[in-house]
């Protein structure tokens, strides 16, 4: 997500379309754009030609915050031992039935 | 009436598709020359729009003309006196300013346009309209942003869109005219009255020309008679290379 | 100041040294983990990477010329809107595969400036012109054919971005070879001049197609570096060959004949034997001599430096619009 891009290019947007109602927006790709609008519109005709959607999001790219690699350990393994989070973690007698 | 043979129903739908049909093949001419990547999907798309409306109008033509002519009989087969699309829409390319100028001010007209067919008493035609209108709506949604971004971009773009505008701007007052044909189909509640139209094309156009910091053009000129098979120049260039192939290879089917 | 030096500390790791850094890569693509953009990788893992990807990029967007040369004249109107389409899937393609070398560290326009002055490459095909109206039936089926034989292997390239794309593109291809069959079998049922066109065209194209394929593997530079790096999944001739398999009995059913007087079926080894590939013809044609190579390029140029002025307005345009709106409350809403 380098912004190194030289003077005259149109700014990079990133592109997340919700395909159907009750679905999340989902990240499909990403655009050249002066301005947000420019952006949608070409989002539709880049990224919806076969009907893929019923809402789109951009957003510019940087303004994007990303964790980075060097997070992974320290941001996700913490909680890979931390079984009785989920519920298959509890054994209860079958009297009790569906919990 | 200058052809007493001709249908006016016929007629009209011919006018409705031809010029979708000239100005979707205008903009086949950008393939691959467009200013922007992401330009050139939005252009094809409008083509794609235009040419399947052109393709439903024209098929919808030759089944109300009766002598078994389909949409490439009337599409490949007509010599430029036949055809009835706008001036506007024949009008060469020219640079990206002068191609949406003419998207703009026909877009603009189309929308109206369709929107008033969509309650014509001829069922078919009042489908397509009703289905075309989204597209058109989208279209000037899209052309509409161009003049801003270009009126009000830079220098460069301004004189640019400008100098597009009073080039095109003889060719508008066709887009309102009204001749027998339209009397007969307003009469028979198929066609609608375009010059009623006028007041809302002119409000919108200038409200985004005003907006994008242009000058509404006073260019003292104005040409029609597409209606009757006059045509600019431009137009026998576009069908020879149009309809080139069918015609070298009458007896192939493609 | 305190403060500051404590986080050093926590911060300051062991740099990692190269070699232990491109054995780790190595493990994660072995075991089919996907390269992300910002995880390491070994700078020639990523020039590789945008060298193949830019190119790719490029020959979807140079590929757009000789369809497009066809798409005024195109002889229905029913023809005319499919390859429309199809032509401005290429485009999406292209952007898809632009955008996802972008997150590479290039930038498209220093993308379209290496393609521009030479130091980028398309696919040496669309240096070929386009003639008769065959020739777009044997670009979706041929042209096609081979690009996505290329394409599915490509799904499972171990840099992320660039799988993905090819997935989405695979999908979107899967008509362009049939409209391009399509064609090729009307105008080969038709009258005795579309015939002649599609013979025409077959042997006009069949060759270069092949040549799509890249060098033999013994020869190909770039080969075994990159399959180990999975960039690609298998080899020039090993594609070559599995695309004459497919292609050859389609061409029989058409009724045309592949110029190629070797092509025989090799039933102990169940596939095809052929002849050679003009492999001076394939140098003089990627090296610019073409029918067409100057004026693809001079096509692409124009566009793109002819397109500076509308580009720059729409950047003029969003900065005057944002210095309005900067006094303007925030809208939200989602």
């Amino acid at each position: 997500m380098t912004d190194k891009a030289p003077l005259h290019e149109l700014p990079l947007f990133e592109v997340f379309i919700r395909s159907k109602n009750g679905l999340h927006h989902r990240h499909v790709g990403s655009l050249h754009a002066a301005d947000a609008e420019m952006a949608l519109t070409a989002a539709r005709d880049v990224y919806t030609r076969r009907s893929e959607g019923v809402s789109i999001w951009v957003v510019r790219t940087k303004d994007i915050t990303a964790s980075s690699p060097e997070d992974r350990g320290p941001f996700f393994d913490p909680n890979e031992d931390k079984m009785y989070r989920h519920p298959t973690f509890y054994d209860l007698p079958d009297e009790v039935g569906h919990m | 009436m200058n052809r007493p043979e001709t249908d006016p129903h016929f007629e009209y739908l011919l006018r409705l598709g031809d010029s979708s049909l000239i100005l979707g093949q205008r903009l086949a001419e950008w393939c691959g020359k467009a200013p922007i990547l992401e330009e050139e999907l939005a252009l094809m798309n409008i083509g794609l729009d235009l040419i399947g409306q052109a393709r439903l109008l024209l098929s919808h033509a030759g089944q109300v003309e009766g002598r078994g002519r389909d949409e490439d009989r009337l599409a490949f087969f007509r010599d430029v006196q036949e055809w009835r699309n706008l001036l506007l829409v024949e009008q060469e390319n020219g640079d990206f300013a002068k191609t949406m100028a003419r998207q703009f001010l026909f877009d603009t007209f189309q929308g109206l346009q369709y929107r008033e067919l969509a309650a014509s008493a001829d069922s078919t035609l009042a489908e397509i309209a009703v289905k075309s209108l989204k597209e058109a709506e989208y279209h000037q949604r899209h052309s509409r942003n161009w003049m801003l971004r270009m009126g009000d971009g830079t220098e460069e773009s301004h004189t640019r869109l400008q100098k597009a505008l009073d080039e095109l701007w003889g060719y508008v007052p066709e887009l309102f005219e009204m001749d027998e044909v339209d009397q007969a189909m307003i009469a028979a509640g198929i066609g609608i009255d375009t010059n009623a139209l006028r007041a809302e094309w002119d409000s919108r156009v200038r409200e985004v020309l005003s907006e994008a910091t242009l000058t509404v053009p006073d260019v003292g000129w104005a040409v029609s008679g597409s209606r009757k098979g006059q045509h600019t120049e431009h137009l026998g260039y576009l069908l020879a290379e149009m309809q080139f192939l069918p015609r070298a290879y009458p007896d192939a089917r493609w | 100041m305190a403060e500051e030096t404590a986080t050093a500390a926590v911060l300051v790791r062991k740099e990692p040294d190269r070699e232990v850094l491109e054995e780790a890569f190595q493990v994660k693509v072995d075991a089919e983990t996907r390269i992300e953009p910002k995880d390491w990788m070994p700078d020639a893992y990523r020039k590789n990477l945008i060298r193949q990807m830019s190119q790719h990029a490029h020959s979807e967007v140079v590929g757009m010329l000789p369809e497009g040369n066809w798409l005024t004249r195109a002889p229905s109107l029913k023809r005319k809107a499919i390859l429309m389409a199809k032509i401005q899937d290429e485009g999406g393609h292209g952007l898809y595969l632009y955008s996802a070398a972008e997150t590479l560290g290039i930038t498209r326009d220093q993308m379209y400036d290496q393609l521009l002055d030479g130091s980028a490459k398309y696919s040496s095909i669309f240096n070929y012109p386009t003639l008769n109206w065959a020739d777009i039936g044997a670009i979706g089926w041929l042209v096609d054919g081979a690009a996505i034989t290329n394409q599915i292997a490509l799904c499972r390239c171990s840099y992320g971005p660039y799988a993905r794309a090819m997935v989405k593109i695979c999908k979107e291809e899967s008509f362009h070879q049939r409209q391009g069959y399509d064609i090729m079998m009307v105008m080969a049922e038709g009258t005795a001049e579309q015939r002649r066109m599609a013979q025409d065209a077959l042997n006009r194209w069949w060759w270069p197609a092949l040549m799509m394929f890249g060098p033999h593997d013994a020869e190909s530079a770039h080969t075994s570096q990159s399959m180990k790096w999975k960039i690609k999944r298998s080899s020039n001739d090993e594609l070559r060959q599995k695309f004459i398999d497919a292609t050859v009995p389609q061409a029989e059913y058409l009724g045309l004949t592949i110029p190629d007087d070797q092509l025989a079926w090799n039933a102990a080894e169940g596939k095809y034997d052929w002849g050679e590939i003009d492999w001076d013809e394939f140098r003089n044609v990627v090296n610019g001599n073409g029918l067409c190579n100057r004026e693809r390029l001079e096509t692409r140029r124009k566009a793109h430096e002819g397109g500076q002025w509308v580009r720059e307005a729409a950047l003029a345009y969003a900065e005057k619009r944002q210095q309005r709106a900067a006094s303007a409350p925030e809208k939200k809403e989602i």
